[in-house]
């Protein structure tokens, strides 16, 4: 089994939802990153997604698009993202993802990057723009020692979601709403009925719930239907206000982290 | 070389290695919906005469084959013929698909379009058809281009559309591209959304390809029938590439004849300044598609730059990538200055005002005319008209005329 389903199922088997925590890489500042990283773990994350910037992501909204403008502005690159994942895994044992849109992975070259993360300890992939019909194409050979986590969305059909849970290995991530990220007021009842639907669906992986979760009360109310949530915009928003201190975002990661107990 | 019969995309959307569908699982649901439509379509006659129709007597189709005569003379080589799709309805060769698209959108049961313009053209073009189809419209363009295509920008307004300026990256056809791709991702269920050109994730570049494909058909049927005998040379501009595949495509399997995209060179190549996504660029994955792309080497899209805002695009259309790497198209660049002077030739020689986008394709003609002898013909796929463009041309070339 992997590093990661196993963390998740020893965080389960303790009554807690695991709780992964959406970091854009150097943002707010480079010099600072790793720490800040490390501090969100001891506030509470059970496991982080460390995102590479990219300036035409698709399914990103307002919020880490802004992010990855600051990051690209220090020039913040994917070996960089990968160089901050390998000082992040000396300090801490939890599982780290590198989640990134195709092409600076795709640029950097396949079997080199596979060379590269695996040196950084990176645990799993998440490319967002790469769904299973692409999969064999971008995920080759090289790649095979990365958990891969594809994700279902409200739109995704009961065949596509059996065949993403069978090509996923770690976790599968289930996109909560129809859009692209971002935090969200409100969540109308068909959310929560298509989460249970795909958590019935999904037999091999452990589920976690992503998009749009952004405080405790988010996370009591879909918890039940999953086995972990993915909190990013929200804790990036928090990022925006630094002055020097992460006091606001640890808190909020601690608020995050008290909800995934049971 | 090329197979003998060319059969592109494969059944996975694919041109060689380019193309695919490089989008959120979000969207794989209606892409996959929309290119079963489309097989249906394709095939059915209610749709092929009601678009034939719309073609005809909406749109002013076949759009006619105009022999250049003084520009012919100019160069004293070989003939040069227009293709006179600035002589469409609304002005270029958009109108094609947003016709054609429109109809799928109907039958789809979308109630909401969505659309990416650079120029503008192809933001006019779909606020038309949906005025005319009664659909609510949003038109996704930067915010450097409403400010220079005002004139396209109060059109699409008086048709009903809304206009939505896009404030991200270079606030060019890119960012207009994301922020509709973005929209797609977030209104799939009720909203179709009508790509402008030959890219974007399967099937669009190959449904757009064969919708402006009309063109290639009808340029085929006309020289034949005006001097017996195909081209030598086919020219057309590529900033996405629909005007060029759509004259290209039926041309494919006629190895004798050149097909040639010009792309715009902005300040010149060794600028940085520019479009010249297949002269320069390395393999990438954009907005959907793996193709040709000018990025940084760390696979940052680079910020590109034309006079022309319909060619300021770092991306291509897979299948133009693919052309080119079979060897069966080849692709140059001029730059905004070459561009301005042919306008001006083109309007002076032939008593046509083309657009800054269709003058990057007549301004080869320098290169091109003197190595062809008097035996031979070119035809020039005169993609739009330059109405559009007046602001920057009085900027640019102002006092000359005054």
């Amino acid at each position: 089994m992997s590093f990661i389903q196993n963390h998740i199922e020893k965080l389960n088997k303790n009554n807690r939802k695991a709780l992964s925590i959406f970091l854009t890489a150097g943002f707010p500042n480079k010099a600072e990153f790793v720490d800040l990283a490390c501090d969100v773990i001891d506030a509470g994350a059970d496991m982080l997604e460390i995102g590479v910037p990219f300036g035409d992501s698709l399914a990103d909204g307002p919020v880490i698009q802004s992010s990855f403008t600051e990051s690209l502005n220090q020039n913040i690159t994917l070996q960089n993202s990968l160089d901050f994942i390998k000082e992040i895994k000396s300090k801490k044992n939890i599982p780290v993802l590198l989640m990134s849109s195709s092409n600076p992975v795709y640029r950097f070259g396949l079997e080199k990057f596979a060379k590269a993360a695996s040196d950084s300890g990176v645990d799993g992939l998440i490319i967002p723009d790469v769904p299973i019909e692409e999969y064999n194409d971008f995920f080759t050979d090289d790649l095979n020692r990365f958990d891969k986590i594809l994700l279902t969305t409200p739109t995704s059909p009961e065949e596509r979601i059996n065949k993403i849970d069978e090509l996923s290995t770690g976790f599968v991530y289930c996109v909560s709403v129809v859009g692209i990220t971002g935090s969200r007021d409100k969540f109308s009842e068909d959310v929560i009925e298509n989460i249970k639907r795909t958590y019935s669906l999904i037999k091999k992986n452990k589920m976690l719930i992503g998009f749009g979760i952004s405080s405790g009360e988010s996370i009591k109310r879909f918890s039940q239907f999953s086995d972990g949530v993915i909190v990013g915009s929200a804790v990036i928003k928090s990022l925006f206000n630094y002055n020097g201190e992460y006091n606001k975002t640890l808190e909020l990661v601690g608020e995050l982290s008290s909800a995934c107990e049971n | 070389m090329i197979e003998p019969n060319y059969n592109y995309p494969d059944s996975s959307g694919k041109y060689g290695k380019f193309g695919g569908r490089y989008v959120p699982e979000t969207l794989m649901s209606a892409l996959s919906e929309l290119e079963e439509t489309y097989k249906q379509l394709k095939n059915e006659t209610e749709f092929l005469s009601e678009l034939n129709d719309l073609q005809k007597d909406y749109n002013g189709r076949p759009t006619p084959l105009t022999f250049a005569k003084r520009l012919t003379e100019h160069y004293g080589k070989a003939k040069i013929y227009m293709k006179r799709e600035d002589l469409c309805h609304t002005g270029a060769h958009k109108m094609n698909n947003a016709l054609g698209q429109i109809l799928i959108a109907k039958r789809l049961g979308k109630t909401r379009i969505i659309a990416e313009t650079g120029a503008g053209q192809h933001g006019v073009a779909t606020a038309t058809v949906c005025a005319k189809f009664g659909l609510k419209c949003i038109v996704y363009m930067g915010e450097v281009d409403v400010e220079r295509q005002s004139l396209n920008v109060f059109r699409m307004k008086m048709l009903g559309a809304e206009v939505i300026p896009v404030t991200a990256g270079s606030r060019t056809l890119k960012d207009a591209t994301n922020e509709a791709i973005r929209d797609w991702v977030t209104n799939v269920r009720d909203t179709h959304y009508i790509i402008g050109s030959v890219v974007g994730p399967h099937p669009y570049p190959m449904i757009v390809r064969d919708l402006q494909s009309v063109i290639g058909i009808e340029t085929k049927e006309q020289i034949l029938e005006k001097e017996n005998k195909l081209p030598n040379y086919i020219l057309a501009c590529v900033g996405g590439g629909s005007n060029a595949v759509g004259i290209f495509y039926p041309f494919v399997d006629e190895k004798e004849v050149e097909l040639i995209g010009i792309e715009a060179g902005g300040y010149g190549i060794q600028s940085n300044k520019h479009c010249a996504t297949l002269t320069l660029g390395s393999e990438g994955i954009f907005q959907g598609m793996k193709t040709y792309l000018l990025q940084n080497h760390n696979g940052q899209v680079a910020e590109v730059h034309s006079i022309s805002a319909g060619l300021d695009y770092p991306g291509v259309g897979p299948e133009h990538s693919f052309l080119k790497d079979i060897k069966r198209a080849k692709y140059f660049s001029v730059t905004d200055d070459e561009a301005l002077e042919a306008t001006v030739r083109v309007s002076e020689k032939e008593g046509i005002l083309i657009a800054l986008e269709t003058a990057h394709a007549f301004a080869h003609l320098e290169k091109l005319m003197p190595q062809t002898s008097p035996g031979e013909i070119v035809i020039v796929n005169t993609s739009g008209r330059g109405d559009k463009d007046l602001n920057t041309i009085i900027q640019k070339l102002g006092s000359k005329f005054e």
